[in-house]
């Protein structure tokens, strides 16, 4: 059967052209800036970079913009934007132990050494809607304090100094990029870590959900969250040495998990980890539970046939923009396939028909 | 005659510096640079890693966007920069003074282009930490009436 495969150019470019007024939306409201997006949508933009996988806030509010505020969109766009930059190299591992902490608690040690910095935060707040944000406000202005200076320690380094909590095997080793090579499973730690660093914040955050209603149970507490800007170096190979090229800030989580232990080892709390770009607390939580959860193989656990703990399960579906391309294909068009299907649908239906034919002629 | 912790200091600064800021000061100081180029300007990605656990193995955490540029002035001096972001002029100026803090001019661009940016930078890094300072718990334990 013949199927037009042409025609639609003019029905296209008008469609764009209309997308393009709709962004816009109504010309008596002020035009929305992409600083004024990085500025001030700045979560949106932390989500974007993280799960577009590339740092840098005013492409993430570009394309914040671009996709009319729809984050997958956006993330797809830098997604796109990333492919086409050259790779520079590769940076020194990122020395968390070094940040400048916005935010640093610890929901494990009261008196951590550093306290508990709470932040720009939406804890403790009351989710209760402010009115006067939809009126012209004055500009607020943020108390300020004599900081303790100096680098704020590792909660773990605390436990780890006692050994009651596992140390993380050491390494150097180049770690797998899924960004150069398709996903193999299964795939080792630095893999996982990767995937979920970028996985879709939705996901993730049900998968851990999960692990805490009792689907691959691990009881996690935050050993410590937090946030702030940290250093990336990387070597030059022009000089021989590291360099600063940039600042960033990351989010990371430590959680202390229940404890394993048998007649030869003494007792040890486990640990996951969470490290997501921008101020991405939820995620980095999240990641942190998925993170131990899909550890039970090498810490000896049982399969409990969980979701969480289920490698493939997670990692094939942890992406937004392979799953949404997936999902968003089955709309474009498909006669010829719809066709055929509808043909062999109408032949069954003769057949049927054929053979109930005599019986009703009795 | 310049030692590597001091050029790994200068290239931090100027990698890290907000295009407008350092386009600002380099324009006050208005020398007439003769240079080539030795890598054109351009724009790409670095793979930032982690490490699991904060301590442990290597991971690839996601890409930054970074500038980088090569340059030679007429005496000879190779400036480099990795600057972060695509501000192609912002990469382009960074090296040119990378290969001048190698040269007599070093002082001068010390002084009005390197230490205002340092200064900056730690102000701006000082006003977060005073906030985050100032939301620092302090914990009081209710009395128990124990002895």
């Amino acid at each position: 059967m013949y199927v037009a495969v042409k025609g639609g150019e003019r029905a296209i470019d008008n469609a764009h052209a209309w997308l393009a007024e709709e962004r816009r939306g109504d010309t008596s409201v002020a035009e929305l800036s992409t600083s004024q997006i990085r500025e001030q949508l700045a979560l949106a933009v932390n989500r974007v970079m993280a799960e577009g996988s590339l740092y840098d806030p005013d492409l993430a509010a570009l394309a914040i913009k671009q996709a009319r505020g729809d984050l997958i969109e956006a993330i797809f766009l830098i997604r796109a934007y990333r492919t086409t930059l050259p790779r520079l190299g590769a940076s020194e591992p990122v020395e968390t132990a070094k940040m400048a902490c916005d935010r640093r608690i610890s929901a494990t040690f009261k008196d951590a050494p550093g306290g508990q910095v709470l932040g720009p935060t939406f804890d403790y707040t009351h989710r209760l809607l402010d009115f006067k944000l939809a009126a012209e406000g004055e500009t607020p202005q943020a108390p300020e304090a004599e900081p303790a200076g100096g680098p704020t320690p590792h909660i773990t380094g605390f436990l780890n100094r006692e050994g009651v909590i596992q140390s993380e095997p050491e390494g150097d080793e180049i770690p797998p990029d899924l960004t150069r090579e398709p996903m193999e499973l299964p795939a080792n730690r630095s893999l996982r870590l990767q995937s979920l660093s970028r996985g879709d914040e939705g996901f993730i955050l049900s998968m851990a959900y999960s692990t805490q209603r009792g689907y691959a149970r691990n009881h996690a507490f935050v050993g410590e969250l937090r946030i702030g800007a940290v250093a990336v170096e990387m070597e030059v190979p022009e000089l021989g040495f590291a360099i600063e090229i940039g600042e960033i800030t990351l989010t990371e989580c430590e959680t202390v998990n229940q404890f394993t232990g048998s007649k030869t080892e003494p007792a040890q709390f486990t640990r996951g980890y969470g490290l997501v770009f921008g101020q991405t607390e939820r995620k980095a939580i999240s990641m942190a539970l998925v993170d131990r959860a899909l550890r039970w193989k090498e810490l000896g656990e049982e399969d409990q046939g969980a979701p969480a703990q289920d490698e493939e399960f997670v990692l094939m579906h942890a992406d937004n923009i392979q799953a949404t391309g997936f999902l968003e294909h089955i709309k474009l068009p498909h006669y010829v396939d719809f066709q055929s299907e509808l043909e062999l649908v109408r032949k069954l239906r003769r057949e049927a028909q054929a053979t109930s034919m005599p019986e009703a002629a009795e | 005659m310049t030692d590597d912790a001091s050029r790994k200091h200068w290239m931090g600064l100027l990698a890290k510096a907000a295009p407008q800021d350092l386009a600002r000061l380099w324009a006050k100081v208005s020398m007439d640079v003769q240079f080539s180029f030795l890598r054109v300007p351009e724009v790409g990605a670095v793979m930032v890693r982690g490490r699991a656990g904060a301590t442990g193995a290597p991971f690839n955490l996601g890409e930054m966007t970074v500038a980088r540029c090569s340059v030679q002035l007429e005496g000879g001096e190779i400036g480099h920069a990795y600057v972060q972001g695509r501000d192609k002029t912002h990469a382009t100026q960074a090296a040119v003074i990378d290969a001048l803090m190698q040269t007599g001019k070093a002082d001068t661009l010390r002084e009005h282009i390197l230490d205002p940016l340092r200064e900056d930078l730690e102000q701006a890094r000082a006003a977060r930490a005073a906030r985050a300072a100032a939301t620092k718990v302090d914990f009081f334990t209710m009395a128990r009436g124990e002895d």
